[in-house]
């Protein structure tokens, strides 16, 4: 008998015996802090190795199902084929429903496994409770697998010759990594959520606890951000229409848990820094979570209608709306029962960095119910009364567009602001000189355009004024150095701060600019037809057969022309994939810092006629951009030294610091 | 009232009335902004409202998709097997689109009670029904009758 024929099993066995180690991981470290024994505490490092390692075997053999075209299992025979490209299989192992699941899982024992590594300076009850929540979690999603959605299930002993081949929407580099950097994003919120759990189970809830959990945050945070753009990313250039975002209701999903994020982010600052917010904090940690959860349900139970909803099996809807419900009630029950209730002596005034931080934090929730409401009203409603019914985008526009206003607003005013109390008179003298900059810049370019437009004004403004402030911060704190021997000594999470503050300015830029100012047409051209849309003048060459490894196209030639010199060449496609026989809608883009040019494809039409989309979009890509900067400057903050520290030196730290930093750090 | 107390309460009061305002705001946006969906049936009944954004949909007729001379813009018929409802629709139709697929179309109802829609959503799995149009031939009776020419087809 061959060896590699056990390898599917090999890989369940691995699967049960990693939710073994995650009971041993949820219960004895637990119950060690309790009675503080040692020897139960020091269970739980050991068993999130082990759990890492079976579930990297597990993860592997249904990887290696996937490289040697095992058809024997069902997973792979419904999302592969022996045509696909290597580089499809390995993304094709999470590219649908159990494969995904064993990814969240297995990213979660990844993290479960870097806390227990890089936490060795934690007091010891601490991250044991640290490490019993977060295989608590484990528990509950290994269950889920095991119990309704095994990766390792076998069609015996008729299988299929070949596999059905993955959804070709997905054979694509984006969603090569757009669901592993996603589920980074949510499953790191767990660490949070761990921390905040622990601390209330500890009843110390206290700045330490804020400071460590802040590395993680921001990682987890900057990875959700980067795994959104990449979805964003990835519907503008595969789904062949050209938008970036529809709100619809799984990008909400996953919007909602990097807004509150974003909240937690600030909330855990003014914690660590100045001992205030606590309650607020863990508050967001837990509905950070949340969210992830909820998030994860959503696209999982098939409830919604929508691009990411492929045929679903309600039952397991059902297992994770009541995971989802124990979570956020168990939760919920620990913190009216352990929250403190001691007032915090430390107090500041209306003019402080607290107050504006507050605004951020209150902005930002309002934001997250607002997307909540638009989101679950459709699905309540219609499991109350069956009525059907859908919350356009005009929603959305409208309440979000205005608070992310208010937020750059109050960010320009914030990051200039000092601790405790800022003094009137200074405040003017440094954001005096930012106003009339942000102003005069913004009514010029403005002017430079060519039609007057209100939002446009007003985002070059808001822009302008995020920008201006933290740069006029900077200098403020580098003066007495000089500017770049200064910048060199100012903290990695300071300048990682500024980083993901440039990167929303960049973003809004892109969000406007190309909503306002692209243009598009829908029509035929025949062979030799040149349409001229903006300033460019589009010529269609006709589409000829074309043969790729699993499909098969009609590929497009399109010339487009600026005056009279060709600048770009384009090959929109029209494929048709052949197990599946789906057709897809390749766009021809040609990018640019500036602008895109986008053409797509739609039916063939009489004598080599098509139908055929062109569209000019300004400013596009800085979305992405933006979202790439903000994502960076998380990392960056992440990697601030001061996190590592050792606990001797950090509790002097903590004394010293809240003076010196308050003036440097945010 | 002491000088903190009351300016706690300008804090408390501030807040409160800016998220009432939010709230209002944002239900107030809710309600301009709901599509309702509509069977086939329900729109033939005339319980449809007339130049409101609705949401409608079934299968695609079989036999039922036109271009027109400058041929973007189509019309086609969907059923949910007791009534029809014509859509036009001006514009690229997603890859999906097929006849015997299950649809969904945005759009205002014109006095004729033709769809003039301007979105269509078709889903990219050939086993995904959207909920709505399978609730709506479950009502009829035809989803079985689907189903099954479905499997017959594998």
């Amino acid at each position: 008998m061959e060896l590699a024929l056990y390898i599917p099993e090999l890989g369940h066995l691995a699967l049960i015996l990693a939710l073994c180690f995650a009971v041993v991981q949820a219960f004895f470290p637990l119950i060690g802090a309790w009675k503080a024994d040692h020897h139960w505490m020091s269970l739980g490092q050991p068993a999130a190795w082990g759990q890492f390692v079976f579930l990297l075997i597990s993860f592997a053999c249904l990887t290696w199902a996937f490289m040697t075209d095992d058809f024997t299992v069902a997973y792979t025979a419904n999302n592969s084929n022996s045509m696909l490209p290597w580089y499809y299989k390995i993304s094709a192992v999470w590219g649908a429903h159990e494969g995904s699941l064993l990814l969240w899982a297995f990213i979660l024992a990844g993290w479960t496994f870097a806390v227990a590594i890089f936490s060795r300076q934690l007091p010891e009850e601490m991250l044991a409770r640290v490490l019993s929540i977060m295989g608590m979690i484990s528990i509950g999603f290994l269950l889920f697998l095991i119990v309704t959605s095994n990766p390792f299930e076998r069609i015996l002993p008729q299988s299929p010759v070949d596999g059905r081949d993955l959804n070709p929407l997905l054979q694509d580099f984006g969603l090569v990594i757009h669901p592993p950097m996603l589920y980074m994003g949510y499953v790191g919120f767990s660490v949070a959520f761990a921390f905040a759990i622990a601390a209330l189970l500890g009843g110390k809830l206290d700045a330490a606890w804020a400071r460590w959990s802040r590395p993680w945050t921001q990682v987890a945070w900057a990875f959700l951000g980067l795994g959104i753009a990449l979805g964003s990313w990835w519907a503008y250039y595969e789904l062949g229409w050209g938008g970036w975002w529809f709100w619809d209701p799984v990008e909400n999903a996953s919007l909602m848990p990097w807004l509150v994020g974003t909240a937690l982010l600030h909330s855990l600052a003014v914690t660590e820094k100045r001992g205030l917010f606590k309650n607020w904090t863990v508050l967001l940690a837990i509905a950070a979570f949340s969210l992830s959860l909820l998030g994860t349900f959503l696209v999982r139970s098939g409830v919604l209608t929508s691009v990411h909803a492929f045929a679903s099996d309600p039952t397991r809807g059902v297992f994770i709306l009541v995971f989802l419900l124990v979570v956020v009630a168990a939760s919920l029950l620990l913190f009216t029962m352990r929250a403190p209730s001691v007032k915090s002596k430390v107090g500041f005034s209306l003019l402080s960095q607290e107050t504006l931080l507050l605004i951020n934090n209150i902005v930002l929730v309002v934001a997250t119910a607002m997307v909540l409401i638009g989101t679950l009203y459709p699905l309540i409603l219609d499991s109350l009364t069956g009525a059907k019914l859908s919350v356009g985008p005009p929603y959305f526009n409208a309440l979000f567009n205005p608070l992310i206003a208010i937020l750059m607003l109050a960010l320009g005013v914030g990051v200039t602001m000092r601790w405790k109390n800022t003094p009137v008179t200074w405040l003017v003298k440094m954001l005096g000189p930012v106003l009339l900059v942000s102003a005069a810049l913004s009514l010029l370019l403005t002017m430079l355009a060519d039609e007057f437009n209100g939002a446009v004004l007003l985002v070059y403004f808001l822009s302008a004024w995020v920008v201006f402030a933290g740069l006029r911060d900077m200098y403020e704190k580098t003066r007495h150095k000089g500017f770049w021997a200064g910048v060199r000594g100012l903290s990695r999470s300071y300048l990682g701060m500024h980083l993901g503050h440039l990167g929303l300015a960049v973003c809004a830029i892109g969000v406007v600019l190309s909503s306002h100012y692209s243009s598009e047409r829908d029509l035929k051209m025949a062979i030799g037809d040149r349409i001229e849309l903006g300033k460019y003048g589009f010529v269609f060459e006709g589409a000829e057969h074309y043969e790729g490894p699993n499909y098969i196209s009609d590929k497009g030639t399109i010339r487009v022309f600026k005056g009279d010199k060709q600048i770009a060449l384009l090959h929109p496609e029209k494929r048709l994939y052949i197990v599946q026989s789906m057709p897809m809608t390749e766009a021809g883009i040609d990018p640019g810092f500036t602008r895109d040019l986008y053409v797509a494809l739609g039916e063939p039409l009489e004598n080599g006629a098509w139908a055929v989309r062109l569209q000019v979009k300004p400013f596009v890509r800085w979305i992405w951009l933006g979202a790439l900067l903000t994502g960076l400057g998380g990392l960056l903050a992440a990697c601030d030294p001061r996190y590592r520290r050792k606990v001797s030196t950090r509790v002097k730290d903590a004394l010293t610091t809240a003076k010196n930093e308050a003036t440097t750090d945010v | 009232m002491n000088p903190v107390r009351k300016k706690r309460l300008t804090i408390i009061l501030a807040i409160v009335l800016g998220i009432a305002a939010t709230l209002g705001l944002g239900l107030y946006a809710l309600q301009e902004n709901i599509n309702l969906f509509y069977t086939p049936t329900e729109i033939m009944n005339g319980q449809a409202p007339q130049d409101a954004r609705i949401r409608a949909g079934g299968l695609v007729k079989e036999g039922s998709v036109q271009r027109n001379e400058d041929a973007l813009t189509v019309t086609f018929v969907v059923t949910d097997g007791d009534a029809d409802v014509t859509i036009s629709y001006r514009g690229i139709l997603p890859d999906l689109f097929r006849e015997g697929q299950g649809i969904v179309a945005l759009g205002r109802l014109n006095a004729e009670r033709v769809l003039v829609s301007d979105e269509v959503l078709a889903k990219h799995d050939e086993n995904y029904m959207p909920p709505e149009v399978g609730d709506a031939l479950a009502k009829t009776g035809m989803l079985k009758h689907y189903e099954e020419s479905a499997k017959g087809a594998k």
